[in-house]
């Protein structure tokens, strides 16, 4: 079984051109588990482990593949939350459950060894470790596929969440803070992509004009995008609308970010089945084709990435996207760019040029017709707003956009294709759909 | 109110010292002519390590932009909240900035734009850290 080694599949550098498999990969099902806020501590049937056995069976019945047919693994095998999840990331020191519940595997972490044992996978050759978030973990396994290294891919999503509130323990609990963190924890940033976009927010609004809460308008309609999302955390828990009065109203958690721009941590786990073009031809459902996988990993050159940083990294990532898609921002008919926090949405909107939308202009297009009805179905997914921390949604909207499953979702526009992306400004990658393989 | 004390490393020990000495130092690059911080191995411009020094800065900047930490996830500063961080420009290269939690002013009132200068504060027993405070 081949293993993370130094296999290279990242396109992170710009001008390598149009991709090569463009068209020749394809994205051929797809499967969630439920979506729970946490997991009890109790039952056995709704660990990271078993929600994420579940995600990959429903991915392979939505192909209509079958386990022996399976021969690529991709699957994230760190937490969600990092080094700072404290006891809602890490299981021990409480005592470990029977096998194969008698480690952090399967608990609050899953890999691709794991999910071979326990689903009986008899035929997989391609399994690597350490491998990155979704954000790139689509982009290796479309490379993985166009290479040769596997012809049927199984790409899992664990997205854990223990009892209480992440990211307040570990080195958040630390008096004393080491290597990066000792130039900016010691003044209150604990590190995490609300700081890293809220100061360039901020001096966006003094550049171009308009304040925070022109974000409400954004907020809402991801909720009500989640709403119309059945397998998500707002549709399937009864959270209300959101409403203008209930956004400028709520808590503020980093002034001016408020309690709603920020996404809902959950325990959930979702999976992609990625084939040949040829061979998804022949499975149950149209397939969806990639015709491009993008990555970035831009450096900060001081404290705080500042709004030129922001924008010069977005920009980049845009160009480098559309030049290895050979299409440009009239292309592209579905938007889902990611919202984990709101403020760096527009930052990714304006780069992509999505409909016209140019620097500056984001709050103005906020606040006119972004309905997925309307002529400007803006993150028709619901993202990670609507439907709470899987930043699955992207990638899950766009493929059903495609196929014409969305549902009450599915837009009035065209929709060919689609550019799907669980990603930060500085850090991350994107992914573009086409309903035809060129 | 304590803050959350830096650990300094073999690379950060000459910035710290400096600080402990109440002096702010930053790298400067002598090949691009450009100051750096936080401090990396080399130049993050040039890649060069050799042209590397310390060049002590006068420490004045302006804010540029500001937030107020309400319900933040370090749990020694729990008890600060609602506390100002700042985002300070150096004078001297606005390219380069610095957090701060503006010792003398209040949570929300932030001049945006006003100058500030490098004050230093004791976080430890023989531990300073830059902080920075409004020009009157």
């Amino acid at each position: 079984m081949a293993t993370q080694s130094t296999y290279s599949w990242r396109r992170d550098k710009d001008g390598l051109g149009v991709w090569e498999h463009r068209g020749k990969v394809a994205v051929a099902g797809y499967g969630h588990s439920p979506v729970d806020r946490r997991w009890d501590g109790t039952s056995m049937d709704k660990t990271l482990g078993a929600y994420s056995i579940l995600a990959c069976q429903k991915a392979m019945d939505d192909a209509g593949v079958t386990p022996d047919q399976i021969d690529g693994v991709i699957c994230c095998d760190s937490h969600i939350a990092g080094a700072s999840g404290g006891s809602a990331a890490r299981w021990a020191p409480r005592p470990y459950f029977a096998p194969p519940y008698d480690s952090e595997w399967g608990l609050t972490l899953v890999n691709a060894e794991w999910l071979i044992k326990q689903m009986h996978l008899p035929n997989v050759k391609y399994a690597p470790t350490n491998v990155p978030t979704i954000s790139e973990m689509v982009g290796m396994a479309s490379q993985a596929v166009g290479d040769g290294l596997c012809t049927t891919c199984l790409v899992i999503y664990p997205t854990g969440n223990l009892e209480g509130r992440y990211r307040r323990g570990g080195e958040n609990a630390d008096d004393y803070a080491r290597g990066a963190r000792q130039w900016t924890v010691p003044w209150g940033n604990h590190g995490g992509n609300d700081f890293i976009n809220i100061f360039p927010h901020n001096q966006y609004c003094l550049k171009y004009g308009g304040t925070h809460d022109d974000l409400a308008p954004f907020v809402i309609n991801q909720h009500r995008n989640g709403l119309l999302t059945p397998w998500g955390y707002n549709a399937t828990h009864g959270v209300p609308q959101l409403t203008v009065e209930d956004y400028v109203t709520s808590r503020y958690i980093l002034n001016p970010l408020r309690i709603w721009d920020c996404d809902r941590p959950v325990n959930a786990s979702a999976a992609y089945l990625f084939t040949t073009a040829e061979r998804a031809r022949d499975m149950r459902q149209p397939p969806v084709y990639v015709l491009n996988h993008s990555q970035h990993n831009f450096r900060q050159r001081t404290t705080q990435p500042d709004l030129d940083e922001i924008e010069e990294w977005t920009d980049r990532a845009a160009r480098r996207m559309y030049e290895g898609a050979g299409l440009g921002p009239q292309d592209v008919d579905i938007f889902n760019p990611y919202d984990g926090y709101a403020t760096m949405t527009q930052f990714f909107l304006e780069a992509f040029q999505w409909h016209g939308v140019k620097r500056g202009e984001a709050f103005a297009f906020y606040a006119g017709d972004i309905r997925v009805e309307g002529p400007h179905p803006f993150c028709s997914s619901g993202g990670n707003l609507g439907n709470g921390r899987t930043r699955t949604a992207m990638y899950t909207d766009s493929i059903e956009q495609l196929r014409g499953t969305a549902g009450p979702r599915q837009v009035k526009v065209r929709a060919e294709t689609a550019l799907a992306a669980f990603t930060t400004p500085s850090n991350g990658g994107w992914i573009m759909f086409g309903k035809y393989p060129s | 109110m304590p803050k959350v004390i830096p650990v300094p490393d073999a690379l950060s020990k000459p910035f710290w010292d400096a600080v402990n000495e109440k002096r702010l130092v930053l790298q400067y690059c002598a090949a691009c002519d450009r100051l750096q911080y936080p401090p990396q191995q080399t130049c993050q411009f040039c890649r060069s390590a050799d042209k590397l020094e310390w060049k002590e800065v006068r420490g004045r900047g302006h804010i540029a932009t500001y937030i107020v930490i309400e319900d933040g996830r370090l749990n020694r500063r729990m008890p600060d909240q609602p506390y100002n961080l700042a985002m300070i420009t150096l004078d001297e290269d606005p390219r380069v900035n610095f957090y701060s939690n503006l010792p003398g002013t209040p949570p929300y009132e932030v001049p945006v734009g006003a100058a500030v200068e490098v004050t230093f504060e004791e976080v430890a027993p023989s531990q300073l850290i830059h902080e920075w405070r409004v020009v009157n």
